[in-house]
């Protein structure tokens, strides 16, 4: 197998989950917005790390703009924004791209359900923005980037490129769910501290929407929401596919399967195992005890010179 | 030639021609709606696959289909048997030339081919002088191009022995045709195309200078930006080859090896989609950021062998291609089977004299021209067009060739206002390595138009499944 390919594979995984993690992201900010009056665009923007370019966007098309149609302009800044490489059409876009230049090292199922994705956006953008049904198309994405997993699951050879995919994939859904859990707790408990006397349920559950853990909420501790129960579930509950402890432990795993194949490790598997044992054996009393914001920016910076390890190891830089 | 054009499903005794039995009786039976709702479905299925042919340089969601005929072109097995003998004995006819023009050029010596031709061709690459390839091939891979005007008369238009393209569609076509007409498919015997790509690499390795078993055969695409990309990343799959850029490949100590996370792995046989000129930007041109520096050494010294060979255009430019009889009377000693179509020179007076007094009745060409560009149909031109061309010819007449119009057969197709003729030609797919495989039929090209006879797929072409009848049993 090729480096290229090897590179091509790993963004692959990151772009989609990236998609994926937006289209439920915008769609928990909306159904935020319905029950509540705050400022959730701003903070969804922040997430990205985007709140100058979004403020720019809405610069350009002119200050006469009514604050009520910011919600709108933010679901298109994030979702069908083709000059906003985060957005939900670039990422799908990027995927795509990389997809096809490895068509030979793809399954013809993870290929049409990707290009089946990207079409229908091309198709739809294309017509009139005033009639397109935005709701219906992020819930198109949600479900097709679901189906896209699937068949990379269901149909891809267990080898070297599968696992490129797989570390991209889990090192961008890790790395989402730790911005979420940072930006959404630092806004709702700007001071940290967990035992906050007013409580605001619907902003809580929702913060647990951006991941689509609500019920996965109430079957595991059968209780109110407390935040310190929801900061435990999106960081440390292994057996939650999105918490940020579950994907440093299929980045790990799939760190190791490479290890195996190539028969040599380097830095970039020291910090995957340390970030895993990390996240694995912490309590979340001491993670506040620590401070959520400190321990959570150690873990994303982790992340990110992880995922730059990686590159170096690996890929072609 | 034969003035009245040849239908190849109605110019027969009784109305239908034997071939095309089944097909009349299928369209016949099939409602115009029915065939309308086939032809979406194609089109579906081709964009969800992404059979696309994206022109260079068009932004990303410019890539087109390109139109596929839901009505196969059918060719019986007692034709099929003539095309394979003719195309065999051209292919080796031009290999053989190749091995000499590269080599002691005694073609010339005994007066058949004047040597200018061959040295003063644009495309004649002096870096493969005295190259000895594996078996002595260099084209491995040719597509013949075949147009028929009558029941018996076929001749070769053009021979394609660089990197012809379109082999993918013959067999997507067949894998849609097979889903979306399986009543007629299975009552007409058809000759099979699948194995293909298990034949091209057979040949791929049987061309390896090295001696192992399973020599490492990779694909040279220039990148997805390329219109025949789809095919290259098809082919790549179909084979179980890497598909690579030139980023991909580094040459050291004179050996080819492609980067992995591994560390570098030694490639034995190229099989590139990529002209001579971007190969290798130390050899050619400098500016070439899609070739490989230091890949025509590795070629020099046998340590690599790319498919097809280098310079391998001195044998298909469409000057060279008037001696391609001569070229099988020479070097095979046999009487040549297909015929080329009667054309004229503009390096000879006395055509080119002829050529200027009948534009608009023929069709010329550029020496070097390919895909339908710089050339005139002369009775479907303007009076302007043809003038204009006239002041080109005249400026380089060394630079054209002239043909009589062909009256090229029709196929019945399925056009907006229901089925009609539309013309076509055949380009079968030579592969030649320890041995010549073809596949029966090959890629059939339908103008779209009404009476145009320009089939390139970058002037609005389509293609069409093409049916070689299995004999009678």
């Amino acid at each position: 197998m090729l480096s290229s390919t090897a590179q091509n594979l790993y963004w692959m995984g990151r772009y989609l989950q990236r998609a994926k993690t937006t289209a439920r992201l915008i769609e928990a900010t909306q159904r935020m917005a319905l029950q509540s009056s705050g400022k959730e665009a701003e903070g969804v923007v922040a997430i990205f790390g985007m709140e100058e370019e979004f403020r720019q966007s809405q610069t350009q098309e002119g200050q006469t703009q009514r604050q009520g149609r910011k919600l709108s302009d933010l679901v298109d800044f994030l979702a069908f924004d083709e000059t906003n490489p985060s957005s939900i059409v670039s990422s799908i876009g990027a995927a795509r791209r990389n997809a096809r230049e490895e068509r030979n090292n793809i399954t013809v199922d993870v290929w049409e359900s990707l290009n089946g994705l990207w079409l229908e956006l091309q198709a739809k953008l294309r017509g009139k923005r005033t009639n397109l049904d935005r709701g219906a198309l992020i819930e198109s994405v949600k479900k097709q980037a679901v189906m896209i997993f699937g068949a990379a699951q269901v149909t891809l050879l267990r080898d070297e490129a599968y696992n490129f995919f797989q570390l991209g994939a889990f090192l961008e859904r890790g790395d989402n769910t730790a911005r979420i859990l940072d930006i959404k707790y630092h806004r709702l408990l700007p001071d940290g501290r967990p035992h906050s006397e007013s409580l605001d349920y619907f902003a809580w559950s929702e913060v647990l929407a951006c991941i689509g853990a609500v019920r996965t909420y109430r079957r595991i501790y059968r209780s109110a929401l407390d935040p310190m129960k929801v900061a435990e579930l999106m960081m440390l509950r292994r057996d939650v596919p999105r918490s940020v402890h579950h994907c440093l432990w299929m980045v790990d795993l799939s760190m190791r399967e490479l290890a195996d194949v190539y028969g040599t490790r380097g830095e970039a598997d020291r910090l995957a195992g340390e970030l895993h044992a990390r996240l694995r054996y912490v309590r979340i009393d001491q993670v506040f005890d620590i401070g959520l914001a400190k321990y959570l920016g150690g873990v994303r910076d982790d992340i990110a010179t992880l995922s730059n390890e990686i590159g170096r190891q690996f890929l072609l830089d | 030639m034969a003035a009245k054009t040849f239908d190849e499903m109605l110019s027969g005794a009784n109305g239908v021609r034997k071939p095309y039995e089944g097909v009349k009786r299928w369209l016949d039976a099939t409602s115009p709606e029915r065939l309308d709702a086939t032809r979406a479905e194609v089109d579906l299925f081709y964009r969800r696959h992404g059979i696309t042919f994206g022109a260079y340089g068009a932004a990303e969601g410019h890539e087109t289909t390109i139109p596929f005929d839901i009505i196969p072109r059918v060719i019986a097995w007692d034709e099929w048997e003539y095309l394979h003998k003719g195309l065999v004995q051209r292919v080796r006819a031009l290999n053989a030339f190749l091995a000499d023009a590269y080599g002691e050029r005694e073609i010339c010596r005994a007066g058949v081919i004047p040597e200018q031709q061959v040295l003063m061709n644009a495309e004649f690459v002096a870096m493969a002088q005295g190259l000895e390839l594996p078996g002595g091939v260099h084209a491995h891979i040719a597509g013949i191009d075949l147009v028929r005007v009558g029941e018996k008369d076929f001749y070769v238009l053009e021979d394609n022995v660089r990197t012809p393209s379109g082999v993918s569609y013959v067999l997507e076509n067949r894998e849609v045709m097979m889903r979306l007409a399986p009543e007629l498919f299975s009552a007409m015997r058809v000759m099979p195309v699948a194995d293909y790509t298990e034949e091209l690499l057979q040949t791929l390795r049987s061309v390896s200078f090295s001696d192992d078993v399973e020599p490492n055969v990779v694909l040279l695409t220039p990148g997805h930006y390329n219109s025949a990309y789809f095919e290259h990343a098809f082919l790549a799959d179909e084979m179980g080859i890497e598909l690579v850029e030139g980023s991909d490949l580094f040459v050291d100590e004179g050996r080819v090896y492609m980067r992995t996370p591994r560390g570098p792995q030694r490639v034995d046989v190229i099989y590139r989609r990529l002209d001579d000129a971007f190969l290798d930007p130390l050899a050619m041109r400098p500016d070439s950021y899609l070739g490989v520096a230091g890949l025509l050494g590795a070629v020099r010294a046998g340590r690599v062998n790319i498919v097809n060979a280098l310079g391998n255009g001195v044998a298909d430019d469409k000057s060279t291609y008037t001696y391609v009889p001569e070229m099988v009377r020479f070097y095979l000693g046999e009487t040549p089977i297909l015929q080329n179509v009667p054309t004229w020179r503009g390096d000879r007076p006395d055509d080119l004299k002829y050529m200027l007094e009948h534009l608009p009745e023929i069709v010329v060409k550029e020496v070097h021209g390919s895909g339908g560009k710089g050339m005139l149909v002369g009775p479907t031109s303007s009076k302007k067009e043809v003038t204009e061309f006239a002041e080109l010819v005249k400026a380089r007449p060394d630079n054209y060739i002239a043909q009589p119009t062909l009256a090229l057969s029709t196929c019945p197709t399925f056009v907006a206002k229901g089925v009609a003729p539309r013309h076509v030609d055949l380009r079968p797919f030579v592969l030649s390595g320890r041995k010549i495989t073809i596949v029966p039929g090959g890629l059939t090209r339908v103008a779209l138009k009404e009476g145009s006879l320009v089939v390139n797929s970058s002037q609005g072409g389509g293609t069409k499944d093409t049916w070689v009848l299995a004999p009678d049993a």
